[in-house]
């Protein structure tokens, strides 16, 4: 670092854990060190508490009743949507639609925007490094429509090959997925610039934002990306609820894909019209609790000095990733520059379901397999490894916790 | 350090795991099955030589996996070795209740005793999956899995 080093703001962690009643539960008997947030997050009592109050003084059905509830309900919901909206920097609300989460929104992308676009033979293009929820879905669209997923393969330290991903994009590519962080490597893509040299050739982008909007700042607009897909139980909110961000333009074009109440202007026996985007695509009984859990946990987020949050886990990051690296029977799997907070590693002699199964009986939470990501694993050659993710209620204590129960777990496997 | 693991991970387990018996392909196998865990990628796959009258003649089996996964296949070969389909199929059900914390009605003392080194999973349901996965291929072999 030059003379110029960026004074990094202070981020008081300890006050943030007392807002997550659960962290201070023993697990066996031991202090709990809650190293998957990755996989899902806890949430912090504001929450909870704001989901019951709602339920208990507001709640109704949304944009049915005339009642005065429905009427609160409504307000909340679409307040809710203006919450996300601003969280992720879009133009307008009618560009954020409620999903049930990350995976809907992918799959509200592959129905109703590319699948009526896809020849046969046309391509698709998406990192290695995706998780399941953003391979699934076009693998329908090869399977059943005949289009050519085309792989871009990450760097032995897990960045983005990004020359290889310009490569990938020719005159039949319909549009680019990717991960806007890696749920295994944590590797951080390159967003703009992948935006920038997609739309060069005419092609649109759709970022899945499961673990990206968890840590970084995300800007829709500045980004001009396309598509941007959250879920709400990673971001601090509950289960149940995820959004999309959709460029208008991509919306206004886009088919229906669940049908059912709300999403309709009129239905006769002939013939349908249908709502106007986002309540086209939001079909049913939309999570209305939820989605004020959700703008609630965005808030909670957003109150936090964003930059001293990423820093904190930042320095998680680093003390794990010095105090693995000083083991030398374990791998680190993922070490892109600049990456977000998750560590994934192997451990030799230990398959990383036993060695998870024992950091459990220590109290210390890591996720292990393969993580949704078989793609990624067959790249590095492995069949599972464990993971840590960060979250900004973790400290120090939780990655020492972790390293200590690696050394008992070598004890009784080695 | 927890009593229970070291109950689950005890040497019995972790020398089948290290050096698994009856490890590798079998070319004359006259029945054979692949087991998956898609929840953590354990693989094992069984191969099984049956007499005329179905017993096990011969037994191998080939994976990647857990040391619970491992271990159990390799006890497991131990066990259905030279056994009558009825006797496996006693062993199978008697297994399925030990890893489970339950008592098997009807089982051999001398595979009893075998297989209690796999009772201290019953304190790690989550891992159960883990040890059976290896009996249910078996049982797929037999049933399917005539080559």
């Amino acid at each position: 670092m030059s003379a110029a080093a960026k004074i990094i703001p202070a981020f008081d962690a300890q006050a943030a854990r007392r807002d997550f009643a659960i962290l201070a539960k023993p697990v066996y008997g031991k202090p709990l060190a809650y190293l998957d947030s990755g996989a899902s997050a806890q949430k912090p009592a504001i929450v909870l508490e704001t989901m019951k109050a709602f339920a208990e003084t507001e709640y109704a059905n949304v944009h049915r009743g005339v009642h005065y509830l429905s009427g609160a309900a409504t307000d909340r919901y679409e307040a809710a949507r203006r919450t996300v909206q601003k969280f992720l920097g879009a133009a307008a609300e009618d560009e954020i639609v409620f999903t049930k989460g990350g995976t809907e929104a992918i799959n509200l992308v592959a129905y109703s925007y590319l699948m009526p676009l896809i020849q046969l033979g046309d391509e698709i293009v998406l990192s290695v490094m995706e998780h399941h929820s953003n391979i699934v879905p076009w693998h329908f669209l090869r399977e059943r429509q005949g289009a050519v997923l085309r792989w871009v393969d990450v760097q032995e330290d897990g960045s983005l090959d990004i020359a290889a991903l310009d490569a990938a994009i020719t005159p039949k590519t319909k549009l680019v997925a990717i991960t806007h962080m890696s749920n295994v490597l944590g590797t951080l893509t390159p967003l703009a610039e992948i935006v920038k040299r997609a739309h060069a050739k005419g092609v649109p982008v759709l970022a899945d934002g499961a673990q990206g909007a968890v840590h970084e700042i995300v800007d829709v607009q500045a980004l001009d990306i396309d598509f941007y897909a959250i879920t709400g139980h990673k971001l601090y909110g509950p289960t149940g609820i995820g959004a999309l961000f959709a460029k208008r333009a991509h919306l206004k074009t886009m088919r229906p894909f669940n049908g059912g109440g709300e999403m309709i202007r009129e239905v006769t026996r002939e013939r349908i019209t249908y709502a106007d985007p986002p309540a086209r695509f939001e079909a049913g009984t939309p999570p209305i609790i939820e989605s004020v859990g959700l703008a609630v946990a965005l808030d909670y987020l957003s109150g936090f000095d964003r930059a001293a949050v990423k820093a904190h886990e930042h320095d998680l990051l680093s003390y794990a990733r010095e105090g693995v690296r000083q083991l030398n029977w374990v791998r680190v799997i993922g070490d892109a520059p600049g990456k977000g907070a998750i560590l994934s590693f192997e451990a030799e002699g230990m398959h990383a379901h036993d060695l998870a199964t024992i950091l459990d009986r220590e109290g210390v939470a890591v996720r292990a397999g393969h993580h949704c990501a078989q793609v990624l694993m067959e790249r590095f050659g492995v069949t599972s490894t464990s993971r840590a993710s960060f979250a900004l209620y973790n400290t120090r204590a939780d990655v020492d916790a972790m390293l200590s129960g690696l050394h008992k777990a070598r004890e009784i496997l080695v | 350090m927890d009593n229970s693991l070291r109950e689950l991970y005890q040497e019995v387990i972790l020398d089948h795991s290290r050096h698994p018996r009856h490890y590798g392909v079998l070319e004359a196998a006259t029945h054979k099955a692949e087991g998956y865990n898609p929840l953590c990628g354990d693989r094992v796959t069984v191969y099984l030589v049956l007499d005329g009258q179905g017993r096990v003649a011969d037994i191998r089996f080939e994976g990647k996996g857990c040391a619970i996964s491992q271990a159990s296949a390799s006890l497991m070969t131990d066990l259905l070795a030279g056994k009558t389909a009825a006797e496996a199929e006693q062993l199978m059900e008697g297994f399925l209740h030990i890893v489970k914390g339950e008592t098997p009605s009807a089982l051999p003392e001398d595979a009893r005793d075998h297989m209690d080194v796999m009772s201290g999973l019953s304190a790690f349901p989550m891992r159960v999956k883990c040890a059976t996965l290896a009996w249910h291929t078996y049982k797929n072999a037999v049933e399917e899995g005539a080559q």
